[in-house]
């Protein structure tokens, strides 16, 4: 099908790092079933480091691969690396998504976004407010 | 394996189709309307396709007029309508609200020109019934227009009896019956229907060319001016090839109507009865009133777009009502219209068979259809939150 580029189409048919992080200290979940897509992501994050990453996504094959990419963009990286990526880069990293699907790399970039936080509410870590401030509130149910 | 399960989209061109246009695009290409012999020979040529056409809808040739295809025809009925209404000052008209796009958009526009509209609702099942329609149809009801089958699950109405309905109370009656004709038995005269579309593509015919059945004595309304062709109610230099295999490929159709019912419907309820199979799965559209070749299932926990990429990795192509792969974020009017919330509308799947489909590749598709859907589930965080017991499962 020519509607993804070939990585999206490789990361949707074997995507990377699905599954579930038992004792995960950062989960992350955005979007909701109604629109057709939620993510779910699960950090293990050591020392400011993410040692482990990990997915589950309802959804589309654009928010499949999306979630994928992103989860192998920021595997191994230090937390203030993974709070720089953006939707837009995961797009990039995927040769490029359809207009109409760019919505899933942002749901990407959010949900990453949103696990850290958790981990940081859970560690109890000061954090700035304004690098949240989007995924704080307005999803879910 | 490479398995066509989309024939509601689209079918394979019928050979006996293909060789009866073939002549027209190389040896007869004369226009209709020319006076030379080539010319003359065109016209006869598209009128023995007219003649053809309507006996086998049981109407008669000056009824039938060709248009590009089943949405033009559905624009034009309903706009003809919408104009002897609005001479009479009648200007309500009666539908459901599962209709294909084409109809319901020409709706819209008509209700921002001052129609009112009635959405019949189609129930769980997804039909509607005869006393339905006569207890919506008003003083100032000009048209009442029907699919004869659903596009998406497949529900067959009771068009026989909701003809004799308008017919009783002298309303001009439409039937959107793109999915129907070469199908199921289709008869204009005995169906009481005034005005029927249909496509050729939808029964192996060509893609491009279609019919609208318009009963005598009503009042066309132009979409297209120009010429004088169609007796002047459709412009353009006819689509002679197109128009030949249409005749060609609903003959065939026609003919062989029964035998190939049979035998898809009973491929049909092999893949129905294998996938009922799979947990929380629901097979959409009317069980018994269906078309031959439609089965159409929701599947909780997983997303449609993402299951027909993985059906076409293991070569099924297939379609879904999903919102994902139309570009928009509702799901289709259809599974929402038969009450479906939105999650469970977003995981839909429609195999469309046809004559042609084999038992074998039935087979491979219930072998691969319920990995497809366990591995996509397994993927799911709404799945996983519904095993365990944090979310209730909707079907």
């Amino acid at each position: 099908m020519a509607l993804y580029s070939e990585k999206v189409m490789d990361h949707f048919k074997n995507p990377r790092n699905v599954g579930v992080i038992e004792d995960a200290n950062g989960v992350g979940e955005v979007g909701n079933a109604k629109c057709g897509d939620i993510m779910k992501i699960y950090l293990k994050i050591e020392n400011g480091i993410i040692e482990d990453v990990k997915f589950e996504t309802f959804g589309c094959g654009s928010a499949i691969a999306s979630s994928s990419m992103a989860t192998e963009l920021i595997k191994g990286k230090p937390l203030s690396e993974a709070l720089e990526l953006t939707n837009k880069a995961v797009a990039e990293a995927l040769d490029g998504l359809p207009a109409y699907k760019m919505h899933c790399s942002v749901l990407a970039e959010e949900a990453i976004k949103r696990a850290i936080l958790d981990y940081y509410k859970r560690e109890g870590i000061p954090y700035d407010e304004e690098t949240f401030r989007e995924v704080e509130c307005c999803h879910g149910e | 394996m490479q398995v066509y399960l989309d024939n509601a989209a689209t079918t394979k061109m019928s050979r006996t189709a293909i060789d009866a246009m073939f002549p027209y695009f190389d040896e007869y290409y004369g226009n209709p309307s020319s006076l030379h012999s080539m010319g003359q020979r065109a016209k006869e040529v598209l009128e023995e396709a007219r003649v053809c056409v309507a006996s086998c809808l049981g109407a008669v040739p000056d009824e039938i007029l060709f248009t590009s295809g089943g949405s033009e025809a559905d624009n034009q009925a309903i706009r003809s309508a919408a104009t002897i209404g609005a001479r009479k000052g009648k200007k309500h008209i009666l539908t459901t609200a599962f209709e294909h796009h084409a109809v319901l958009h020409t709706l819209k526009k008509l209700e921002k020109e001052g129609f009112e509209v009635t959405y019949l609702s189609v129930g769980r099942v997804g039909n509607v019934t005869p006393e339905q329609v006569a207890e919506a149809i008003r003083e100032d009801t000009c048209l009442v227009t029907m699919m004869t089958a659903n596009n998406e699950i497949g529900s067959i109405l009771p068009i026989a009896e909701i003809g004799a309905v308008c017919r009783e109370r002298k309303v001009l009656f439409h039937t959107d019956a793109v999915q129907a004709v070469g199908h199921i038995p289709m008869n204009v005269q005995e169906m009481q229907i005034d005005m029927l579309s249909l496509s050729a593509h939808k029964f192996h015919g060509p893609k491009g060319v279609g019919v609208l059945y318009a009963r005598k004595g009503i009042a066309l309304t132009n979409l297209i001016e120009g010429g004088a062709q169609e007796r002047g109610k459709r412009a353009g230099t006819e689509n002679l090839a197109g128009i030949v295999g249409l005749a060609a490929a609903l003959k065939e159709a026609t003919d062989h109507l029964s035998e190939n019912a049979e035998k898809v419907a009973a491929l049909r309820d092999k893949l129905i009865q294998g996938l009922s199979g799979i947990p929380h799965s629901i097979l959409n559209g009317d069980r018994v009133r269906r078309l031959p070749g439609n089965v159409h299932f929701c599947f909780e926990g997983i997303e449609g777009e993402s299951l027909l990429l993985l059906l076409d990795e293991y070569g099924i192509e297939a379609s879904s009502g999903s919102a994902c792969t139309s570009g928009s974020l509702d799901p289709s009017h259809v599974l929402l219209a038969i009450g479906h919330p939105h999650e469970i509308a977003h995981g839909s799947l429609r195999l469309s068979l046809s004559e042609y489909t084999t038992e074998e590749e039935i087979d491979f598709a219930l072998e691969v259809i319920p990995k497809v859907v366990e591995r996509l589930r397994n993927m799911s965080p709404i799945w996983r939150d519904k095993m365990n017991g944090i979310k209730p499962f909707l079907i």
